[in-house]
């Protein structure tokens, strides 16, 4: 890679001031997808500015919820007790991220804002639409592991973020903040569908920006389960995921949130199958009503058919686990 | 095809070297100007600065550039070559490195960043002529072909047992995930990690 400066501020205003160092400026915690891609040159910094001893590095509790600093490592996230209690999905999705040693590395932060696996993106020679160049090259190409939905747009990459799922299924809000003070962003609305535009970014982060904190709201009665497809146990991307959130009415479900990864340019939440649930008890046939809702207008690529089933076996499985009934 | 291929990495090669040799004295020129007058207090590089690492408990005082990764500064500049440079991407896990009591991809960490934490190599297992008990368990069980992942095993392996002392099988099986053995000897390698742990079928 190219050689950078580097600064290590110990405050998040030192660290957004130093962003606007001049030249390329990038923030730089974990590291583990940064480093990668400057290695690779599919991208290039003048200074890194490292944001861990700057962001808040602890799980707090917040008006009944949690107040997650984007410091914390996936590993301390994943194994947090409070997490685990009151987010199970948000501590599955974070304990499956990677390996160990890139969970110790890795942080909230950092997983939010990674840029796309698309293997065209990944590649140096291949300049697409997210690189300042004027095609996606996965529409004549390899794109398996592309989107179904949501892929109308310049851009067909799927949103590689596992954390990002139960953050909008659980109604999460991002704090960010930058040179004029704060801004809390609904997790839904962070994360943008590509136009020409905005293409060469995933979310609504400023370059002079940093994500501080993910605040979870109270988790009253909720039950989630949450549910990822892989091509294998260990180690990679999940092929197509989905997080389910549901408060009940006695035996019936009385509201819904269902999120699906790994298929669309972001989480892509299925109103189709959160209408299919309320009302309904949490039955195999309910789940499976759901599953179907829920791909329901998906538009598959040349190689990603496929998605299509495994989405709905993801979906299926999420809200089994979430009435307490998966095998 | 293949002729294509070659081309391109001959022109990424190029470039790569044409950006080695501009950069030290592009860094000049940039710190006299502009860069200077709005880098942030305290902004290191991008040329050699000092960087004092603590390596299996020794101090090392190396001078190198802030895009250094821990596993080349170890091995290229702290000359501790036992943790193996493979993929370089945070794939495979030969470079593990037990840092401040976790397992990290040394070439996906920079060295400037580990300053003032306890870096573990495979250097610093064994007792003069005694062998770690983790190295003892993957020699009794032939948990090596060709070896090239076993430092990162080993570290690997050596943390897991450090967290779990008697770890199930399911347990080594998660803390080993992050390692790849091209030559498939993982099942002598989960051998050996329930010999160093001890037998626990839990």
């Amino acid at each position: 890679m190219k050689a950078f400066a580097y600064v290590s501020p110990t405050t998040a205003k030192d660290a957004i001031a130093a962003l606007k160092a001049g030249g390329i400026v990038r923030p730089l915690a974990g590291g583990q997808d940064l480093l990668a891609r400057l290695k690779d040159y599919v991208e290039t910094a003048d200074t890194l500015v490292n944001v861990k001893q700057a962001l808040d590095a602890t799980v707090t509790p917040a008006g009944g919820g949690l107040k997650i600093g984007a410091a914390v490592t996936l590993d301390a996230l994943s194994t947090n007790p409070h997490v685990i209690r009151m987010y199970p999905a948000l501590a599955e999705a974070a304990a499956k991220v990677g390996s160990p040693q890139i969970r110790h590395q890795g942080t909230v932060g950092g997983n939010l804002n990674q840029r796309p696996r698309c293997w065209y993106f990944r590649q140096e020679e291949f300049v697409c639409f997210k690189k300042g160049g004027n095609r996606c090259f996965s529409v004549d190409g390899e794109n398996q592991h592309h989107a179904i939905f949501g892929n109308d747009g310049p851009s067909k990459i799927v949103h590689s973020s596992s954390l990002a799922v139960p953050a909008v299924a659980y109604g999460a809000r991002f704090v960010v903040a930058g040179p004029n003070g704060e801004r809390e962003i609904p997790a839904a609305e962070y994360f943008t569908l590509p136009t020409m535009q905005n293409v060469k970014k995933e979310n609504v982060l400023g370059d002079d920006e940093l994500l501080t904190h993910v605040i979870l709201p109270a988790p009253g009665h909720i039950r989630s389960g949450h549910y990822e497809v892989r091509f294998k146990e260990s180690r990679d991307w999940p092929m197509a995921f989905a997080t389910v959130v549901v408060t009940m009415n006695g035996a019936n479900v009385a509201s819904a949130r269902v999120v699906l990864g790994a298929v669309a340019p972001t989480p892509w939440r299925s109103e189709a199958a959160e209408r299919a649930l309320v009302g309904k008890p949490l039955t195999q046939a309910t789940a499976e009503a759901a599953a179907a809702a829920a791909v329901e207008g998906a538009k598959p690529m040349s190689q990603n058919a496929y998605k299509i089933q495994i989405t709905k076996t993801a979906v299926v499985r999420a809200i089994l686990e979430a009435a307490g009934k998966r095998a | 095809m293949a002729q294509n291929e070659d081309d391109v990495s001959a022109v990424s090669r190029r470039d790569f070297f044409k950006t080695v040799g501009v950069s030290g004295l592009a860094t000049g020129v940039l710190a006299a100007t502009e860069q200077q007058a709005q880098a942030a207090p305290g902004t290191l590089g991008p040329g050699p600065v000092p960087v004092r690492l603590t390596i299996n408990g020794r101090p090392y005082n190396l001078h190198i550039e802030p895009r250094v990764t821990l596993l080349d500064a170890v091995r290229d500049h702290a000359l501790l070559t036992g943790n193996k440079r493979v993929c370089d991407r945070g794939t495979c896990g030969a470079c593990t490195m037990i840092v401040d009591g976790r397992t990290v991809y040394a070439c996906s960490t920079l060295a400037i960043e580990t300053q003032g934490k306890k870096i573990r190599t495979v250097e610093g297992l064994a007792n003069g002529g005694t062998l770690h008990p983790v190295q003892e368990a993957f020699c009794d069980k032939d948990a090596m072909m060709c070896g090239f992942c076993t430092p990162g095993f080993v570290m690997a392996t050596v943390a897991l047992i450090e967290k779990f002392p008697h770890p199930t099988p399911a347990q080594i099986r998660h803390e080993l995930n992050g390692n790849v053995c091209r030559c498939g000897t993982f099942n002598r390698v989960l051998e050996a990690a329930a010999q160093a742990g001890g037998v626990n079928h839990g």
